[in-house]
């Protein structure tokens, strides 16, 4: 059943799809979504260069006029620079001249950028600002004098910051940053990061072998934590007495999943008792130190996960902070790039604590190795299967914020967005 | 030939082997009780960035990792073979040597794909005590940053 869907929300001229999504909605997600050349190429277009906002880095990695890093909005490159006047900037990574990259490195300082194929260069905010030869040499050759360097340029992107995170969208007719990101969700951004100063702590890369959107699936999945995930269980250190919940925005593009410490439980003789046994039985690791945090945030939250679609994930996993960047490769490759924080009010043993409880997370973590690894599972196991569909009915058929997490409206609020981006 | 030389030569080799065997449990013993061990990139070495990839400050960590493996993380079931240069030894002083030594790891996966895995040079401070040489510090520097899929079994 595949039939052409027009595309009310995109652009005038945007070819159609020759696409449908199943008509069940979104409790059905089809497979050719993860495997399909022309989605995954119109992704770029509609999803990346689209009214969202991507992730480009932390303000702390530009301390100084001149710094850059150059990154990625979907597979566009992209620099994003601090100019002599504190603005910082991102343009495309692309000479105007004949489209090769402008910057090589990931990062560095510069006073202005040089192609380095045909020198033309650039000021910090993007600006043609010269074209080597142009007035030819010895009177011969040159540019025609009707060129204009003004009309020349890499495309700029618009950059705007919450709690220290830079974020930058290409598309003009996108709201405000913190407007496209709701109240709550800068809030829980904010919670984390407002009020000191980010350090990095370190950077890795994690190669996924699948789709983009598989990864985005499994960090908004709070229904597969306890089952996947079985190193809290199997060395009993579970916490009694959680709460938690699900925040949702309206779009359904971000979502938060937390767990607090249940005050009111913990204050119990029952709570006491239990957690005693519980602790007795089963704690079973033989450096016990691994857990030992620091209350770092009064209002008791142990895990906080929150992520802005399209692709951009701030993480709080007891005292591990971090941001992850999801950038598609191929169709079947993911680039996920952590960047492990700390602040610069850390005390030393409180930055070695980040350190020990790092283990937790990242390509060898106790709790996220898994995810390194599942979305293979189900790249592989969908080959040849791209009308079929994936079953999304836990919790029912909706994307509101709620207190149980054994569901998947998370997962189902990823998908309304991204149908609302590409016209699906 | 000197003694320091020969003596983490033979550490490293023994070191390989137990890893490659899958003689997982035996491999915190090569380590100090107090010892350091950490997995990290040579950008983040270069630029004095701390975190690891996996950090341990002490031997019952790397126990427990070696636990988790087995009892707790899932993933797909694969081998390591490590072929590692010889150590260049920085510093060798009194009782205690700084030695590096490169390393490559091939990756084979259940299907038989055999992978580059990691290349790097292992960073290590060595202890020569009566019950020969421990490793009081690994810091296991990758060259490239970028791990494919997981980082279970150890380098």
């Amino acid at each position: 059943m595949t039939t052409t869907v027009a595309n009310p929300g995109l652009p005038d001229g945007t070819a159609p799809l020759n696409r449908a999504w199943p008509s069940e909605g979104l409790t059905r997600v089809p497979y050719w979504v993860f495997e399909a050349a022309d989605v995954h190429a119109a992704e770029q277009q509609r999803v990346f260069e689209g009214p969202s906002w991507s992730y480009l880095c932390l303000e702390a990695e530009l301390p100084n006029a001149g710094d850059y890093r150059t990154t990625f909005v979907g597979k566009l490159p992209v620099i994003v620079v601090r100019d002599r006047a504190g603005e910082i900037n991102a343009f495309e990574n692309r000479c105007a001249h004949r489209g090769a990259l402008i910057a090589l490195d990931n990062s560095g300082s510069a006073k202005s950028f040089s192609c380095v194929y045909h020198a033309w260069s650039y000021d910090l905010k993007g600006n043609l600002t010269g074209v080597a030869f142009k007035n030819g040499v010895r009177g011969e050759g040159g540019m025609p004098a009707s060129f204009c360097m003004a009309d020349h340029g890499p495309r700029k992107l618009r950059v705007e910051t919450v709690g220290g995170l830079v974020f930058a969208t290409l598309a003009p007719e996108a709201p405000p940053l913190r407007e496209y990101l709701g109240e709550e969700i800068v809030a829980c951004i904010e919670r984390v990061l407002a009020g000191r100063t980010p350090v990095v702590l370190g950077r890795f890369t994690q190669s996924l072998p699948n789709n983009w959107k598989l990864y985005v699936e499994n960090v908004k999945d709070s229904y597969h934590a306890s089952i996947l995930h079985t190193f809290f269980t199997t060395f009993g250190l579970n916490r009694l007495g959680m709460r938690g919940g699900l925040i949702i925005d309206k779009s359904g593009g971000h979502h938060v999943s937390f767990s607090a410490i249940d005050r009111s439980v913990e204050n119990t003789a029952e709570y006491k008792s239990e957690k005693l046994r519980s602790e007795k039985e089963s704690y079973r690791l033989a450096d016990p130190t691994l857990l030992q945090g620091f209350e770092e945030f009064p209002d008791g939250v142990t895990l906080q996960i929150l992520s802005v679609f399209p692709g951009f994930v701030l993480q709080q996993i007891q005292n591990v902070i971090a941001v992850r960047q999801i950038l598609p490769r191929e169709v079947d490759r993911t680039d996920l790039n952590w960047t492990y924080l700390g602040f610069a009010e850390d005390t030393p043993e409180q930055r070695a604590i980040r350190h020990k409880q790092s283990n937790l997370v990242g390509p060898a973590g106790y709790v996220s190795m898994e995810d390194g690894c599942v979305g293979g599972f189900v790249q592989r196991g969908i080959a040849g299967a791209a009308d079929e569909r994936a079953v999304l009915e836990m919790g029912g058929a909706s994307t509101e914020s709620q207190e149980s997490r054994t569901t998947e409206a998370s997962v189902r609020g990823f998908w309304k967005a991204y149908r609302t981006a590409m016209g699906l | 030939m000197n003694d320091a030389f020969a003596q983490i030569a033979a550490l490293n080799a023994r070191y390989a082997r137990c890893i490659d065997d899958g003689a997982l449990a035996d491999w915190p013993s090569f380590f100090a009780e107090d010892c350091l061990y950490k997995v990290t990139t040579a950008e983040n070495y270069k630029d004095s960035l701390e975190a690891g990839i996996i950090y341990a400050d002490s031997r019952a960590m790397l126990v427990d990792r070696v636990s988790a493996l087995a009892e707790a993380n899932i993933y797909e079931r694969h081998a390591y073979r490590h072929i590692l240069g010889s150590p260049f030894i920085v510093e060798d002083g009194d009782g205690v040597a700084r030695a590096e030594t490169s390393f490559l790891v091939v990756r084979i996966m259940r299907d038989g794909t055999t992978d580059l895995f990691a290349s790097g040079r292992y960073v290590d401070v060595v202890r020569f005590g009566a019950d020969g040489p421990v490793l009081a510090e690994r810091v296991v520097v990758c060259d490239s940053s970028r791990i494919d899929t997981l980082l279970a079994l150890p380098l």
